[in-house]
């Protein structure tokens, strides 16, 4: 069993353990770091040039196996979970129930999974298996009273649930398209080397990218389908939303570079396809841009900002050059540290104010001045503040996306920057609002908010230590990249 | 080492023997029947997996042992032994309501007509004309109407008798006379006859197609298809639940070998009816799908939930019969075989409990019994076709097998099923692991039901991340 396995399993044995009765903090927390440093062992083989990779066949026809792998890509993506994993263990509080500890590991070690199987039959799999606790902790120990709290978890049940099947058709008519002489297969490498040897015609190409563009989309709340995000997120119990919106979400943006690009070259490229998604994530931008700025509570504007966010990481997708891809995959890796920040702000806010509405709290930072520090952290990564870590996926996916055909003359996809970059503008309006609303001016009588203690300290120091390290020296991700070939525009 | 043919003919006459012995038994000796009949069809497993090849020349002509017969004698004979331990979990539930009041009525025909039903499901497997799968059906359909109404002082269980008598009759009654029809368009009895016959430009293409239609009608019945599903749910929510459990189960996977072959026979290589045969079974397809799916949404009861489940799972099997996917067939029938029986077992197991099958009852559950809660969930999960359980394979390789055959339209509209499913299997699983106020006393699980449940999860979980344990019905 290899270091990779082992990332998969770690988080999923100790959940089994928790679920078996044994103490969930200390269980739960020492697999995080374990995971933690495996990844870092993991990376640094990767730069030592050793292949990680294995194989276990589970099947002979279709060709199905278990099989791990690990590139630039899956290493930055695997670094996010467990960051994140760690940070969310910490915010579990003291006399919570077993089943937070057990969520949080198998939503970890599903991403985990999702990131480092190179079959696609576990890549999705194991999403699904991340998916369900999700849903479930929204259900069951959500926010907010049982009647509302069901409805969400159905609407995100239904509206996830539907976006998987879509996903699962479009996949499955991609592997009966590529299938090999040898008969089918879900391995990425043999489908990748089937679409070189004989590619589809581009119509096939764009109705399956289609299909894939839905179903992912509808994952990462891709406009008009992201509906479900905001609710969800606001809804959540805190790990959770940590975790889901932090490293769950960037599954579907994952499964489109992994999948969806290098197999569908001409279907990405194709013109109503291409059209399509830059309008949709104008929508992203500008209208949840909007939207967002009219919240009124904390827990909504992030969920909408997340939302919004998503937007920019389907312009470096739609762009499709290497720097606007590697641009997506630094800001998906931001984005996720970010997030998690803030969700975890938000979550401890909301366990001692007992309200997040920005108009009926002030001045928090004059008791909390750690507190205050975080929260300026994430904000000012989430505006894309240069120095941390989302500035430089955002300038990457810009330039990239200006980049793209320019000399063909201006087309939607630079009007599409332009407007992304009047959504830096926005997001710099709403958070900076909140944040001033929030932690300065006149303290509002009857809320008091206190700094936490160490560990959790050391986790909030960890996630915005981390977006400081990478704005600074993007290289560190950027390195892992260079090996990454997506498909040639 | 016996032959397949000569288990068939043992766990008959044991069955045989298990009624008489009750029947004249004393007290004590009845209470063997139950453990007898499951050491029979242990007994005959264990046979089965070490049989020899041998069997006797002159049933050769209408008796098959391929690779599809075996695997369905093996599926049927794991059916009924995991059926009576539900059955015996359940015994005195079944026992009280089968008697007058306050008198104690053995219940011995309970667990010996399960033997007699097993050996007609495993000669179904083999059949190789019409004549052969019709009296073994006839076997299995007629042990069941006594089955069905066992407990008769349940009057949903006489109604259920009642039902499933009359429309099974019917559906014999149209089987036969498209039998009749087939023989008369074909001139032969035997599906190797049928299938020579039917690519012949000399057979009348409407007498045959006019009798295909009546044998698949009939075939449906058996099988739950729309659009003859109707008496699914009545039946199955009335039946005892350890019958249910072998109705939906065993006698569906007994209808689909059969319905395997005769599709197999009917769209053979050049046959005149392939086109419209295809195109019934694709329509039927996706309507069963639906018609399961989709008012499964608004059950409040899992009995019932289950019964509509069964519909929509007979959908997809029709789904990969439609696309020549007799493998696929197979192997969905091996997913579906664990994760329900698991699900009915839990019921009888609650039942003994004191808690209903209502939605409601399953509330708290996991508070109650940690075990049942998750095994609840892993059935349910199976059923509705999360990956890295059963279920998904079977699933994944239905839609696999539609697409490459391109019934985009048909796919689409399974999707619709199968995100209904993603509704109607959590509310349960949601249920069970909401924490409520009242009732919180912990349940007691028999040794053997926790024994039977662990092996059905763990069956349920190793063919979803290990489906080469069941790639042998695939070739």
């Amino acid at each position: 069993m290899g270091l990779l396995e082992l990332l998969i399993f770690i988080p999923l044995l100790a959940a089994a353990l928790i679920g078996a009765g044994l103490p969930g903090k200390v269980i739960a927390r020492s697999a995080a770091a374990l995971n933690l440093l495996l990844v870092l062992a993991a990376i640094s083989q990767f730069n030592a040039g050793n292949t990680l990779a294995h194989s276990y066949p589970i099947l002979d026809n279709p060709a199905i196996a278990f099989a791990v792998k690990a590139d630039g890509l899956s290493l930055t993506m695997a670094l996010l979970t467990s960051l994140v994993l760690i940070a969310a263990n910490c915010q579990i509080g003291e006399g919570k129930p077993a089943i937070y500890y057990v969520s949080s590991l198998l939503i970890a070690g599903g991403a985990m999974g999702a990131f480092l199987c190179t079959d696609i039959f576990f890549l999705y799999g194991f999403h699904e298996l991340a998916l369900i606790p999700t849903l479930l902790m929204i259900a069951i120990h959500g926010h907010g009273d049982a009647t509302n709290r069901r409805a969400i978890a159905w609407k995100i049940t239904v509206y996830l649930g539907v976006g998987s099947l879509i996903l699962l058709a479009g996949l499955a008519a991609l592997v009966v398209a590529l299938k090999p002489a040898s008969g089918l297969t879900f391995d990425l490498a043999a489908l990748m080397q089937s679409a070189k040897d004989h590619p589809l015609p581009a119509a096939t190409q764009a109705w399956i990218f289609t299909a894939l563009l839905v179903g992912f989309g509808t994952l990462v709340s891709l406009f008009p389908f992201h509906s479900w995000a905001a609710p969800a997120y606001a809804t959540a119990p805190t790990p959770v939303a940590m975790l889901h919106s932090g490293v769950l979400k960037k599954f579907g943006l994952y499964g489109l570079i992994r999948i969806a690009l290098p197999l569908l070259p001409l279907g990405a490229k194709h013109e109503c396809v291409q059209q399509a998604l830059l309008w949709m994530l104008i929508g992203n931008i500008i209208v949840i841009g909007l939207v967002t700025i009219h919240q009124q509570k904390l827990d909504t504007l992030l969920g909408n900002s997340s939302v919004m966010h998503m937007g920019y990481i389907f312009l470096g997708i739609a762009a499709g050059t290497q720097v606007a891809i590697n641009g997506a995959i630094i800001l998906m890796f931001a984005h996720g540290i970010s997030i998690a920040l803030l969700f975890a702000l938000c979550g401890r806010m909301r366990n001692q104010l007992g309200t997040l509405e920005f108009s009926k709290l002030g001045g928090l930072a004059a008791n909390a001045p750690f507190l205050t520090v975080m929260f300026a952290f994430g904000t000012f990564a989430s505006i894309g503040l240069p120095g941390l870590a989302n500035f430089a996926g955002e300038v990457m996916v810009f330039l990239g996306a200006f980049d793209s055909n320019i000399n063909d003359g201006f087309k939607l996809i630079h009007w599409a920057t332009i407007l992304g970059l009047w959504g830096v503008v926005m997001s710099a309006v709403y958070m900076l609002r909140a944040y001033r609303n929030l932690f300065f001016g006149k303290a509002a009588s009857g809320h008091f908010m206190s700094d936490p203690v160490i560990t959790q300290r050391v986790s909030l120091v960890l996630l915005a230590g981390v977006l400081l390290v990478v704005g600074c020296c993007p290289g560190l991700i950027t390195g892992l990249l260079k090996d990454l070939t997506i498909a040639a525009p | 080492m016996m032959s397949s043919f000569s288990i068939e003919i043992f766990l008959a006459v044991v069955g045989v023997l298990l009624i008489a012995l009750d029947a004249f038994a004393t007290e004590l000796n009845r209470k063997v029947v139950p453990w007898a009949a499951i050491g029979a069809t242990g007994l005959a497993l264990i046979l089965m997996l070490t049989r020899s090849a041998d069997i006797p020349a002159w049933i050769t002509p209408f008796y098959a042992t391929d690779s599809l017969a075996v695997f369905y004698k093996v599926f049927a004979l794991v059916t009924t032994l995991i059926v009576l331990i539900i059955a015996l979990e359940g015994d005195f539930i079944t026992a009280y309501f089968s008697s007058s009041e306050g008198v104690k009525t053995r219940i011995g025909e309970f667990y010996a007509l399960p033997l007699i039903v097993c050996a007609g499901m495993m000669w179904m497997a083999s059949a190789k004309d019409l004549v052969a799968l019709f009296v073994p059906l006839e076997l299995v359909t007629v042990s069941f109407y006594v089955l069905v109404a066992f407990t008769r002082r349940s009057a949903m269980s006489l109604e259920a008798g009642v039902k499933y008598l009359i429309l099974g009759a019917l559906s014999t009654g149209v089987l036969v006379f498209g039998i009749a029809w087939v023989y008369g368009a074909t001139g032969s009895l035997s599906f190797e006859g049928i299938a020579a016959a039917a690519s012949k430009p000399t057979t009348n293409a409407m007498a045959l197609m006019l009798g295909a239609a009546l044998l698949l009608a009939g075939l449906g019945f058996k099988v739950g298809a729309a659009p003859f599903q109707i008496w699914i749910p009545d039946v199955y929510q009335g039946a005892p639940t350890p019958v249910t459990a072998f109705l939906s189960v065993g006698s569906k996977a007994a209808g689909f070998v059969v319905l395997t072959r005769a599709v197999q026979a009917f769209t053979g290589d050049g046959s005149q009816i392939a086109t419209q045969v295809g195109n019934a079974l694709l329509s039927a397809a996706a309507l069963t799908i639906l018609l399961g799916s989709l008012p499964a949404i608004f059950q409040t009861n899992v009995k019932r939930l289950m019964a509509y489940s069964s519909i929509s799972h007979a959908g997809f099997m029709v789904l990969a019969l439609a696309c020549g996917a007799t493998g696929t067939v197979a192997f969905y029938m091996g997913t579906y075989l664990p994760a329900t029986l698991l699900g009915f077992l839990l019921l009888v197991v609650l039942r003994t409990q004191g808690v209903g099958d209502e939605l409601k009852d399953l509330a708290g559950l996991s508070k109650r019994s940690p075990l049942l809660a998750f095994a609840l969930a892993v059935a349910f999960a199976s059923m509705a076709g999360l990956p890295l359980t059963a279920g998904f394979m079977g699933k994944l390789l239905v839609f696999m097998a539609a697409i490459s055959k391109a019934h985009y339209g048909v796919v689409a509209l399974a999707v619709v099923g199968a995100a209904a499913g993603f509704y109607y299997y959590f509310r349960p699983i949601l249920t069970a692991y909401s924490p409520v106020e009242g009732e919180s006393t912990k349940l007691q699980v028999s040794p053997v039901a926790r024994v039977t449940i662990a092996v059905l999860i763990v069956g349920v979980v190793a063919v979803g991340v290990y489906p080469k344990l069941l790639q042998s019905v695939l070739k």
